[in-house]
């Protein structure tokens, strides 16, 4: 039995929590007894995160992360679960692969890894993979996703969306048209006419974007969109949702704080897909996800080896590190400035990103009776972000030298503390 | 002086004037010498870092670097240990281990230089890089009007083509700009950025229109892939509606005269009588980049104060 003392759920009134087997067996003032006791020090409770989007990189390029590793960073960030994209080599597109990436994150045993399966075989866009096979596979895949890729034949995109539904499945889309992003290196607009960089309209994603609704509409299906990053991609989903189209979204941390005014430097550590975008777009984003219109953050967190970083802006790599800054920007961008309050972090980083993924353990409320997945924050910390002492394999976050608020002080994964003062327990 | 020239607008007017006059002044120097060559960088190791072909700007470079009696390095990203996979950081390195003071880099990547120049102590000097930027030749552009019509405080320039692409039209819209010219581009709207409202530039789809009040008129070179990607339809459209020929040049007010940066192609962007034309500035651009690139290199490298 372990005793957390003076902790304050969702930043409300002090209690103790006691943990018993896993769950949650009492809450409340004053519990005494000689269980494991954990000072918490008045710091803020939520349940723990889980994240819909995270590149674990096993198998295939175990230099730039592994299952073990990723767990390990993504419960400093305090999650409980994440979701493994499907694009490592060989891909998630069989049940093989991904029963062996689920157990591998079983022998980690620092978050559950949940695997998501590719929608097409090879992320090749022309057939279906066996999606039943990995939905009744040990990793009971209920995400599918070509994310890296676009399922950009409308056809096949309307044939997966109707497929999972047996599945009670869910098709998670990077939405990008490839036809207008070829050689694509950034946000088109200003910036990207004057650095001379390849611009990636809004409009590629937006387009895309607005045929899945329809198609999902139409066929009844359940649409998961990836990491939104325009304005006009808010206001489609906020159309589409009005409609009763079964849509969700998620945003990442990336595209809630930082524009594409990085680039400006040509260091490739701010290189991502779908690009960073303009202030504008990030404002509709927060509004997006303060009102529920984006339903969830989550990290796309994009190791990579430090070759295929250090570069040539055009030649490096999309993608950038976010497990274990995410909710410290998310308390940047959203908490401090008044626009989401710690049941509406709850919501968007825990209870939606489970729902979606069909996770029955995660995203449940602090309260007794639930599994004993929680996070202990200091919001008021603050520090600087320094990738040498990250925990992933890789160094190529965007945060590098930054001060953000929010320390992960301990994650409890079904009671047992993955983290206790801010250090992996594994 | 900045310590790199990565890209026009690193150029406030004092330096880009500064770069102007020293070029004039290396230029008189130089005038009736028998032995074109000055010792200024004597000892000072120039590497010209090409991982894209370009003879005319390697050898102007080279000359330039040359007749201030700096050692050259020609480094070829071909055939080299960039072809086996080398990276552009452990290319600049080496370079740099072996003593490399200046390094003029042409790369195919855009942001290349700036990426290089935050891995060496040594000066970058941006010799073209993807389509982003070509400073120098934006310099020695204003050189030769300058030298043509005596001024560019006011001087209309009209630039015609692929602005999308050129790395030649984006460093002469900010250093003309910095320099009180007024720029107008024309090119068909698929050949201009999106974004290009944002620059100190007015934007037309008509160059009948914009040829008679025109001091200057600078033509781009139009690459035959842009075609393939129907940029526009054909390159008899093309040089119907935005090539420079005869017809069109007699509209041109006296003094005006017609750049290129060159290679052209005849009879699409450029008909042959108009290169050939005594307001063809051509083959003086490639004359005054060597005096140019000379001002560049000596400022950089030469103990200049900053």
């Amino acid at each position: 039995m372990t005793l957390i003392t003076n902790v304050r759920p969702y930043g409300e009134d002090a209690v103790d929590i006691r943990i018993t087997d896993g769950r949650i067996t009492e809450i409340g003032p004053g519990l005494a007894g000689d269980d494991d006791v954990v000072d918490g020090g008045g710091l803020v409770a939520l349940p723990g995160l889980v994240d819909l989007h995270t590149h674990l990189r096993e198998p295939g390029r175990e230099d730039a992360e592994t299952v073990e590793t990723g767990s390990r960073a993504a419960a400093l960030g305090g999650f409980t679960a994440v979701h493994a994209m499907a694009n490592t080599d060989p891909v998630a597109d069989t049940a093989g692969v991904v029963e062996q990436v689920w157990r591998l994150g079983q022998e980690a045993g620092l978050v559950d890894v949940v695997p998501v399966g590719a929608v097409t075989v090879g992320l090749r866009g022309e057939r279906l993979a066996e999606l039943g096979a990995m939905a009744d596979s040990a990793a009971r895949v209920r995400v599918f996703s070509d994310d890296g890729h676009c399922v950009a034949d409308p056809a096949l995109m309307r044939r997966a969306l109707e497929y999972v539904k047996a599945l009670d499945g869910v098709v998670a889309q990077h939405a990008e048209e490839p036809r207008l992003t070829v050689g694509a290196q950034m946000n088109e607009g200003d910036r990207s006419a004057r650095l001379g960089l390849a611009g990636w309209p809004a409009a590629a994603e937006e387009a895309v974007i607005a045929r899945d609704v329809l198609l999902a509409g139409h066929v009844g299906a359940r649409l998961h969109v990836c990491h939104v990053s325009t304005a006009g991609s808010v206001d489609i989903l906020r159309w589409a949702k009005s409609r009763g189209v079964q849509v969700t979204a998620e945003v990442t941390p990336h595209h809630l704080l930082l524009t594409d005014e990085c680039a400006e430097t040509y260091d490739p550590v701010f290189k991502v897909n779908p690009p960073l975008r303009s202030d504008a777009d990030v404002q509709a984003l927060r509004a997006g996800l303060a009102d529920g219109t984006i339903d969830a953050v989550a990290t796309d967190h994009a190791p990579h080896a430090v070759e295929d970083k250090e570069s040539e802006w055009a030649s490096a790599r999309p993608g950038m590190l976010g497990l274990e800054q995410a909710l410290s920007i998310v308390v940047q961008t959203m908490v401090e400035p008044g626009l989401l309050d710690w049941r509406g972090v709850a919501d968007r980083m825990s209870v939606r990103p489970a729902a979606i993924g069909r996770l029955a353990g995660h995203g449940r409320p602090l309260a007794v009776g639930e599994p004993a997945n929680l996070l202990l924050l200091d919001p008021t910390h603050r520090a600087t972000v320094d990738p040498a002492a990250l925990a992933s394999r890789s160094r190529n976050s965007p945060y590098a030298g930054r001060e953000l608020p929010g320390r992960v002080v301990a994650t409890f994964l079904r009671g047992t503390a993955t983290v206790l003062d801010g250090k992996a327990q594994k | 002086m900045k310590r790199h020239l990565l890209e026009a607008g690193d150029l406030d007017r004092a330096d880009a004037t500064l770069v102007l006059d020293t070029a004039g002044q290396i230029e008189s120097a130089l005038a009736g010498r028998e032995v074109k060559k000055l010792p200024t960088l004597r000892g000072r190791t120039v590497v010209n870092l090409f991982y894209e072909d370009s003879t005319r700007t390697r050898i102007s470079f080279e000359l330039a670097a040359k007749r201030l009696s700096a050692d050259v390095i020609n480094f070829s990203a071909k055939g080299s240990s960039v072809s086996k996979g080398e990276s552009l950081k452990d290319t600049a390195l080496t370079l740099e281990a072996m003593g490399a003071d200046g390094i003029v880099v042409r790369h195919g990547a855009s942001g290349a230089p700036h990426r290089l120049a935050t891995w060496v102590k040594g000066s970058v000097v941006n010799a073209g890089d993807g389509t982003h930027e070509h400073p120098t030749q934006a310099l020695l552009d204003a050189y030769t009007i300058r030298q043509r019509l005596g001024r560019l405080d006011g001087v209309r320039v009209v630039v015609v083509g692929d602005v999308l692409h050129s790395r030649v039209a984006r460093s002469n819209v900010w250093l003309l700009s910095t320099l009180g010219a007024e720029v107008t581009l024309v090119a068909p709207p698929t050949l201009l950025p999106v974004g290009v409202g944002s620059w100190p530039v007015a934007v037309s789809y008509d160059l009948d229109a914009v040829l008679p009040k025109a001091d200057v008129v600078m033509m781009l070179r139009v690459q035959a892939e842009r075609m393939n990607a129907s940029f526009f339809p054909s390159a008899r459209e093309y040089s119907r509606r935005y090539g420079l020929d005869a017809r069109r040049m007699a509209v041109l007010p006296d003094h005006a005269i017609v750049m290129h940066p060159g290679p052209m192609n005849r009879g699409m962007e450029i008909a042959a009588e108009v290169a050939d034309s005594a307001r063809s500035t051509i083959v003086d651009q490639v004359g005054n980049g060597v005096s140019v690139r000379m001002a560049v290199l000596y400022l950089l490298l030469g103990g200049a104060p900053e």
